[in-house]
C-alpha cells in the first residue's frame, strides 16, 4: 500500500461542499471559479476558499486562460483519496464480517444449549 | 460541521442481544476491533484500546441497548474528545425479524486541522504518513486468526 493520505487531503475531501465543488471539476473539466459559483448553492467567495482549500491539497490545480483562471481535477491525488476512502470502507467491512461471523457462532452455541444441557458439576 | 463519513451494513443471523453483546462486550470487541480492549461501556467512560504495539483512548458517547452504541476515538492525548477532534463510530442494531439483525456502522469526522501543530506532527510521526497506512497496518493486526 503506498497511497497515503495525509491531513490536507482528508479535510479537503472530508466537507461536502467541497466534494460538490470536487464533483463538478470531474464532470466538466476545465471551469472558472465564476463557473462554479452559477452551479452551488454558496457563495463565490466561498467557492473561492474550497478551491483554495482542493488547490493546498493537490486535487486541483489551474491556469491562467487569457483574462480567466481555469481549475482542473489531478486526476492522481483524487484517485489516491478515493483509495483511502475506500480503504475505511473495507476495513468496515472486515470488521462487521468478523461481527457476523461471532455473533452467528454464539447465536448456535446458544440454541444448542437450549436442549436441556448436562449441569456442570465439576469439582 | 465538515465531516467524513464513512457507512457499511451487514445482515446477521442472530437476535438483537447476540450481536449487542459482541458489539459492545470489550472480550468480544477483542476480537473484532483492537488486540485489547479496556473499556467501561457507560456514557462518558473512558477507556483505552491497543493495536499491535500501539494504542489510544477511546470515550464512550451512548450506549442504549440493544440499539445504539457509539464511542470516540483517534483524538488528541489531555484533550477531551468532541466533534472537531476525533472520530465518532456509531452502531445501530436493528431487528429483522426474532433471529436477524440489521448491523449498521458509521464513522464521521476527523477534522485534523483544527490540531495543534505539535499534535498533528506527533499524530503524523507515530502514523507514518497517513490514515491510510494506518488503517493498512490495522487490517494486517485484524486479518490474524482470532483466539
Amino acid at each position: 500500500m503506498t497511497a497515503l493520505a495525509d491531513d490536507e487531503l482528508w479535510s479537503a475531501i472530508g466537507d461536502p461542499s467541497r466534494r460538490q465543488v470536487l464533483d463538478l471539476l470531474v464532470s466538466n473539466g476545465d471551469v472558472s471559479a465564476s463557473w462554479l459559483a452559477g452551479r452551488v448553492p454558496f457563495s463565490r467567495q466561498a467557492v473561492a476558499k474550497h478551491l483554495a482549500v482542493l488547490e493546498q491539497a493537490g486535487l486541483v490545480s489551474r491556469r491562467k486562460q487569457g483574462r480567466e483562471v481555469l481549475y482542473q481535477v489531478q486526476a492522481g491525488r483524487l484517485d489516491q483519496a478515493a483509495r483511502a476512502m475506500a480503504d475505511l470502507a473495507a476495513q468496515w467491512d472486515r470488521r462487521l464480517g468478523t461481527i457476523k461471523r461471532l455473533a452467528e457462532a454464539a447465536h448456535a452455541q446458544a440454541k444448542k444449549s437450549e436442549a436441556p444441557a448436562p449441569p456442570s458439576n465439576q469439582t | 460541521m465538515a465531516d467524513l463519513v464513512i457507512e457499511r451494513e451487514i445482515l446477521i443471523e442472530a437476535p438483537v442481544e447476540v450481536v449487542w453483546r459482541t458489539v459492545t462486550e470489550p472480550d468480544q470487541m477483542s476480537q473484532w476491533f483492537a488486540d485489547r480492549v479496556d473499556l467501561v461501556v457507560e456514557p462518558g467512560a473512558h477507556g483505552y484500546m491497543q493495536f499491535g504495539d500501539q494504542g489510544g483512548p477511546v470515550v464512550v458517547e451512548t450506549v442504549d441497548p440493544p440499539a445504539r452504541f457509539s464511542f470516540r476515538w483517534n483524538h488528541p492525548r489531555e484533550e477531551e474528545p468532541v466533534a472537531g477532534n476525533s472520530m465518532l463510530v456509531e452502531f445501530t442494531l436493528t431487528p429483522e425479524g426474532a433471529e436477524r439483525t440489521r448491523l449498521r456502522v458509521s464513522e464521521s469526522g476527523h477534522e485534523l486541522r483544527a490540531w495543534p501543530d505539535a499534535e498533528k506532527q506527533r499524530y503524523a510521526d507515530e502514523h507514518r504518513g497517513g490514515w491510510a497506512e494506518y488503517l493498512d497496518r490495522l487490517a494486517s493486526v485484524l486479518a490474524k486468526p482470532s483466539r
